[in-house]
């Protein structure tokens, strides 16, 4: 036992606690700051497509498909609809594939050569640049085909699976060992725990990271000017070229025509709005199982 | 009913540290059986052996016999079906976290392809009830997930989950080491009760609980079976001078 009398005094000296509510106050206002700096972008552009959109939306931007050079009116539903099927074609087959790999990885790959030959591979597909993918998808699937709806949704598809990949590999990792050990210790078979148990519980996470992978690929433009190249009329066949709003976005803005680029502004919010929309609709129905108490 | 346990000759090691050390005992049916010994010693890693759990281990191996009833369990049967007759209950208690009270329960035969909604709601009845923790969660079973449950009524839930699959034996990890003295005395009530209908092995750190609840008692110590004995005859006149050090609080 030590004794008492070494002890300092417990009451902290009047010129320390000036410093201490300094300091803190600093480390407030610097935390605080850096949230706006970070907000501060992502507001401005969403004022900013406000305002210079918002005035050109109307019903014939959602209904009507472009109008010829020299017309005035016209929209973007066949733009919206084919953003629709890239998208689809490229979640059904990014996300599948994603998780499924994710899982390998984490679960079934540890230390094994596989495993880190997929990690590593989904690293360095995440830092390819989208045009590259287009080129690539340009020459695997387009050559000698023809520009196609597919060709766009597998070119995003692609994209999708290394940023899934590596969070359902991270989240997996996160769910505490002995929730496995629970599953194991009823006798349920490895492959059923890994899907029901660990997949479930680290299911939030997963969903983020389709979420963040598929608003990624939302807006991507470069792997799409090879592959679905864009369609200036209603198409939704799986083997034609097809219009997509990123595309649309990107040949209107660069024309000269004044009307043309109130439309490409108005396609932007539209493209935002939307990515906003249809994440917040997939939380909205992933959270709504959730149970009091849950964690 | 709960079935016999015969162990004989077994070894287990993590990488190459070698756990357990040539163990042979016999575990009686329909009686709780306590393993005591310091940390370390590798009781927890027997009772692992048990069930197979020591081989979901990357680094886990064993070799030995080890019967539950008529069965060899490493020789003559698969993991996951010795789990499923094998019951197990962790140290910390592991509701699945994203489960209500009701889907926990029922996991053990949902996760094993059961469905008949009848059925599990009876079983789901019936194990929350031998589990004594019926009356506090039946209006909530839907409602409340497993995580949202006090420690000792969340331990109490996997008690009725490692039921609800009916198994012969049923295996305690320290069950009570993380629960207040209240949820302990639960617990212990518990043991007591079930050890009528299944074969009850609780490795604790506590000998006053295993004097309380168990007939037999083993001592492990530094990867052996020290010795192994009726309850009684451990704590009031044990045979090996190390067994009446560490019950007397000499060390560990």
């Amino acid at each position: 036992m030590a004794s008492t009398t070494a002890m300092p005094p417990l009451r902290a000296r009047a010129s320390n606690r000036f410093l201490r509510v300094v300091v803190n106050h600093l480390a407030t206002v610097a935390a605080v700051g850096s949230t706006i700096l970070v907000m501060a972008p992502l507001i401005a552009i969403f004022a900013y497509l406000l305002f210079k959109g918002a005035s050109s939306l109307n019903l014939a931007f959602f209904t009507q498909i472009p109008k010829p050079v020299g017309e005035v009116g016209g929209g973007m539903a066949n733009s919206i609809l084919g953003s629709g099927i890239l998208l689809a074609i490229a979640s059904l087959m990014g996300v599948p594939i994603g998780i499924a790999g994710g899982i390998y990885v984490a679960e079934f790959g540890r230390n094994k050569r596989l495993a880190n030959m997929v990690r590593f591979t989904a690293d360095v597909l995440n830092g390819v640049p989208s045009i590259v993918m287009g080129i690539a998808i340009y020459t695997l699937l387009v050559a000698g085909r023809g520009y196609s709806a597919v060709s766009g949704g597998v070119a995003l598809g692609i994209m999708m699976i290394p940023t899934i990949t590596r969070t359902t590999e991270e989240m997996l990792l996160m769910v505490p060992l002995n929730v496995r050990e629970a599953a194991l210790g009823l006798g349920v078979p490895n492959w059923r725990s890994v899907l029901s148990i660990t997949l479930r519980t680290a299911s939030p996470g997963v969903i983020t990271g389709c979420m963040l992978a598929f608003a990624r690929v939302a807006g991507e433009t470069a792997p799409l000017l090879f592959t679905a190249f864009g369609n200036q009329y209603w198409s939704t066949s799986l083997t034609q070229p097809i219009a997509a709003l990123p595309l649309q976005i990107y040949v209107y803005a660069l024309s000269p025509y004044d009307e043309w680029h109130r439309l490409a502004w108005a396609g932007a919010l539209v493209l935002i709005v939307l990515i906003v929309v249809s994440v917040a609709l997939v939380r909205y129905v992933a959270g709504r199982g959730t149970l009091k108490g849950a964690s | 009913m709960g079935v016999a346990i015969e162990v004989s000759d077994l070894n287990a090691w993590y990488g190459t540290n070698h756990t357990l050390q040539s163990i042979s005992l016999k575990i009686p049916a329909n009686h709780a059986t306590a393993l005591i010994g310091p940390s370390g010693c590798g009781k927890s890693t027997f009772v692992r052996c048990l069930n197979r759990m020591h081989e979901t281990n990357p680094i886990g191996r064993v070799t030995g016999t080890v019967r539950v009833g008529p069965t060899d369990i490493y020789a003559q049967t698969s993991a996951v079906e010795v789990r499923r007759r094998i019951g197990m209950v962790f140290q910390r208690p592991n509701p699945f976290p994203t489960m209500s009270i009701y889907d926990n329960v029922a996991s053990g035969l949902r996760l094993n392809g059961f469905r008949n909604r009848k059925v599990l709601d009876e079983v789901v009845e019936r194990s929350l009830e031998q589990a004594a923790l019926w009356e506090e969660v039946k209006n909530d079973l839907r409602k409340k997930s497993g995580a949202s449950l006090s420690g000792g009524q969340q331990q109490r839930l996997c008690i009725a989950r490692a039921l609800a699959v009916d198994p012969e034996v049923m295996l305690m990890d320290e069950p009570a080491s993380a629960l207040d003295p209240v949820s302990t005395a639960k617990i212990e009530d518990l043991i007591f009760q079930l050890k009528s209908q299944y074969t009850i092995v609780i490795v604790t750190h506590n000998m006053q609980q295993a004097a309380r609840v168990a007939e037999n008692t083993g001592f492990f110590l530094n990867g052996k079976l020290v010795e192994f004995d009726a309850t009684h005859k451990i704590f009031t006149n044990p045979t090996d001078k190390r067994t009446e050090d560490y019950i007397t609080g000499r060390f560990g």
